[in-house]
């Protein structure tokens, strides 16, 4: 431009104030909208934990967080953080308030992105009973045949989850084998063709077991009750 | 492109009209095309994502009419971000109060609704230049504009990627998905056939009208 | 005696564009009739579905731009019939017909038709059919069934938008003997198993209607070579630097990779070479461009075969190099006579 554009600098008083006052409209609006929705957010959040939960062992009817670390196990408060070192799980309970089993969630690096999955664990045999997908993208038609396909999903009927005699690791790693081949209750068969995603599951829940099981197997008791 | 100077014109039919139509922001403008191409996999995450984007705007526009001779205009941008940035946190909220299935099907998407330039745009091309009704009308009928484009996508790309509508089944069960619709790249075929179809009409009204 | 005046050049070659096309297509020939001689009834009835539509969309596009017919110069019939020969042999027709809209509208017509097309129609099409239906386009027939000539593969006949029927019971009512299922590459790939040369050379291998037999494919190619139709330098530098990518990794870990045989003559690695790296319109025409634009495929194919999710890389390799033909033709310009190079001082 030519010639110099008269400018007119507004004093910095005015503009603090203007930013002050905006600022704190929208302060006031965003506290009273956190306030509003607050309890109906913990509640979406509540029932959709425990769709997952009841998904992965069924005939649960409550269910309760736990977080386990190598000094025991404690009750996580709702909103909590976990503490240091700790792995969280998920404790539930049938109508009579019987322990049904323990769930937790896993997650590996899939074809895609992270595949997160919840498991339910069956305390009294030691295995992992029934899986649900909790957030993935894999590609559509193939990768997301780990919901569907129901040979896979017999995998995790009764996946062998035992700790060792140490009580430091599972016995047996949980480990996927090709398509058809197999042999021992810790396997898990992927599904043909869609072998990176069965792997990320089956990778994620050895992880997550190897983490939670030998922290969670010599507390169980305090759990039933 | 060089937007008109829109100060203090009343309030006239293409007020409204114009963000609904001859300024659509998805199909004339092309603004906005992160939400855009990201999450109409399905055409209620696109009426959703339009309804937020639709909510955002009006407010904001409301609130920066209504404090436009208050503001200085060398924070002016600032200012505005600061009041869409509020509006942006609300709807995020009241999102995950109503659906948390929704809230996780949007994502990240939500948040960026602030940086979405259109509700930039129009607050600083209308808003801050106009009466507070005014200035809502026209921030509505973009808001109506941008869920009729995303409605659009989402429309198409949920009948061939997963052979429904707003979750109702239209083929029946052996429909063949149109894996490609629901990823990113339909995202991009579905929005050049919709630019395709709307430049060919356009070009067709400008024959018909210099003939 | 009248005389005619005319500008040079005086001298007008032959070879004019529908030539050229016409041979193409007369050389594909052998290679179709072998596809259907293995495949039968479904594979005839995919290369004339694929060609059909092709020839429509054309036509429809011609209309659409209100420009005269383009279906004379065959180039539309080149892009169907080798897109059918990358599909598998009993890919739905209603599929097919998709694939063939989306080579020619998306590939070819929306960039002003022939010679402004960026990237090769045919592997446009495949790409989208791929993305779009990536089940249908990894189920694979046996060669030489029995009812060949008197009956369709089952997911032949899909109706339109609907799923393919599953065809595992179909296959072992076959009774083909060793049948997998799966392509020479995915068997290497998953199962770690090298199919044998003399399989791979004649074509009794499970794969794409057209790319069974590569001493066919080869020998079309050396046709069209032969009559200079074609440039003999980009299969040569495609197949080269393959087959040296290849030797160099089994040299780093036999245990792991392949033989260089087997990376050349699996896949669609010869029929890619051969037929769609060439394609006039998309590769570059500098000497110079010409090696890098073929050496650049032959490596990202062996890459993409190796470390990539899929299970073959020829069709993205060669989209890649059709992407970057703009800038080797750009930076291989030869130096016009009497002027100087850029750069340097006087």
């Amino acid at each position: 431009m030519s010639e110099p554009i008269e400018t007119q600098t507004t004093p910095s008083g005015k503009m603090i104030a203007t930013m002050a006052l905006v600022a704190s409209i929208c302060g006031v609006l965003i506290v009273g909208a956190f306030e509003g929705t607050q309890d109906a957010i913990a509640e979406n959040k509540r029932i959709m934990l425990e769709r997952a939960v009841f998904k992965v062992l069924p005939g649960a009817a409550s269910v309760r967080e736990y977080a386990a670390t190598s000094t025991g196990i404690q009750p996580l408060a709702a909103g909590a953080a976990l503490p240091e070192g700790g792995v969280k799980f998920y404790a539930a309970y049938d109508q009579a308030g019987v322990l049904k089993g323990v769930a937790a969630e896993a997650a590996g690096k899939g074809y895609a992105d992270v595949v997160r999955v919840l498991y339910g664990y069956d305390a009294e045999r030691q295995v992992i009973i029934g899986i649900g997908v909790v957030s993935m993208r894999e590609t559509p038609g193939i990768g997301d045949k780990i919901i569907t396909d129901q040979t896979f999903l017999k995998n995790f009927e009764a996946l062998d989850v035992r700790v060792n005699a140490e009580l430091s690791a599972l016995a047996n790693a949980v480990k996927v084998v090709k398509h058809g081949s197999k042999q021992n209750a810790w396997e898990i068969d992927a599904i043909a063709g869609a072998t990176v995603t069965s792997k990320a599951v089956g990778r994620g829940i050895n992880e997550s077991a190897q983490k939670l099981m030998p922290l969670l197997v010599p507390h169980i008791a305090e759990l039933k009750s | 492109m060089s937007l008109p100077n829109q100060a203090d014109q009343g309030i006239t039919f293409d007020t409204f009209m114009e963000g609904v139509w001859r300024q659509n922001p998805v199909f004339v403008m092309v603004l906005g095309m992160c939400p855009t191409l990201a999450v109409t996999v399905s055409a209620v995450n696109g009426l959703s994502m339009g309804v937020a984007t639709m909510f955002v705007l009006v407010s904001s526009c409301l609130l920066v009419s209504l404090i436009r001779h208050l503001v200085p205009k060398e924070v002016r941008i600032a200012t505005y971000i600061v009041i869409i940035a509020t509006f942006v946190t609300l709807v995020d909220y009241l999102i995950q109060a109503a659906s948390l299935a929704l809230y996780e099907a949007l994502g990240a998407f939500i948040q960026l609704i602030v940086v979405n330039c259109i509700i930039l745009g129009r607050a600083e091309a209308h808003a801050a230049k106009n009466p507070p009704l005014p200035a809502m009308l026209n921030a509505l009928g973009m808001g109506i504009g941008f869920t009729i484009g995303l409605l659009a996508l989402g429309g198409v790309r949920e009948i061939l990627g997963a052979g429904q509508l707003f979750g109702v089944s239209l083929f029946g069960a052996s429909f063949q998905p149109w894996v490609v619709m629901v990823l990113p790249p339909g995202g991009f075929f579905v929005l050049g056939g919709w630019l395709l179809l709307f430049a060919w009409w356009a070009r067709r009204k400008e024959v018909r009208h210099g003939a | 005696m009248s005389m005619e005046l005319r500008t040079s050049p005086h001298l007008v070659g032959d070879r004019s564009v529908e030539r050229i096309m016409k041979h193409v297509v007369l050389s594909l020939l052998p290679i179709c009739g072998f596809s259907v001689w293995q495949y039968g009834l479904s594979a005839l009835a995919l290369l004339l579905t694929v060609t059909a539509t092709c020839l429509a969309t054309e036509r429809l596009f011609n209309r659409a731009a209100k420009q005269p017919s383009t279906l004379n110069d065959w180039s539309a019939v080149i892009t169907g019939v080798l897109l059918a020969l990358t599909l598998p042999p009993a890919f739905p027709l209603w599929m097919a017909v998709v694939a063939g809209f989306v080579a020619i509208a998306i590939g070819k017509a929306l960039f002003g038709g022939l010679g402004s097309n960026v990237f090769n129609p045919a592997l446009i099409g495949r790409a989208f059919v791929q993305a779009a239906f990536p089940v249908a386009i990894t189920t694979w027939v046996p060669a030489f069934s029995a009812q060949r000539f008197s009956e369709f593969v089952p997911t032949t006949l899909t109706a339109p938008l609907m799923m393919p029927p599953d065809i595992v019971e179909w296959v072992k009512l076959q009774a083909v003997d060793a049948f997998t299922g799966a392509t020479p590459l995915a068997r290497w790939k998953f199962e770690n198993v090298v199919a044998s040369s003399h399989d791979l050379l004649t074509g009794v291998v499970t794969a794409s209607a057209g790319e069974t037999s590569a001493i066919l494919i080869l020998l079309c190619g050396a046709y069209l070579a032969a009559r200079k139709f074609m440039d003999w330098r980009i299969p040569v530098a495609v197949l080269g630097s393959a087959a040296l990518t290849a030797w160099l990794f089994q040299l780093y870990d036999p245990a792991h990779f392949p033989a260089p045989t087997f990376v050349l003559l699996s896949g669609g690695l010869m029929l890619g070479a051969v037929y769609m790296a060439t394609d006039m319109a998309t590769s570059p025409v500098t000497p110079l461009g010409v090696w890098i634009y073929g050496a650049l495929i032959g490596v990202v194919t062996v890459m993409i075969r190796y470390f990539g999710g899929l299970t073959e890389g020829v069709m993205y390799a060669i989209l890649l190099g059709n992407a970057l033909t703009p800038l080797i033709d750009r930076y291989t310009q030869p130096r016009v006579f009497g002027t100087r190079q850029q750069g340097k001082k006087k």
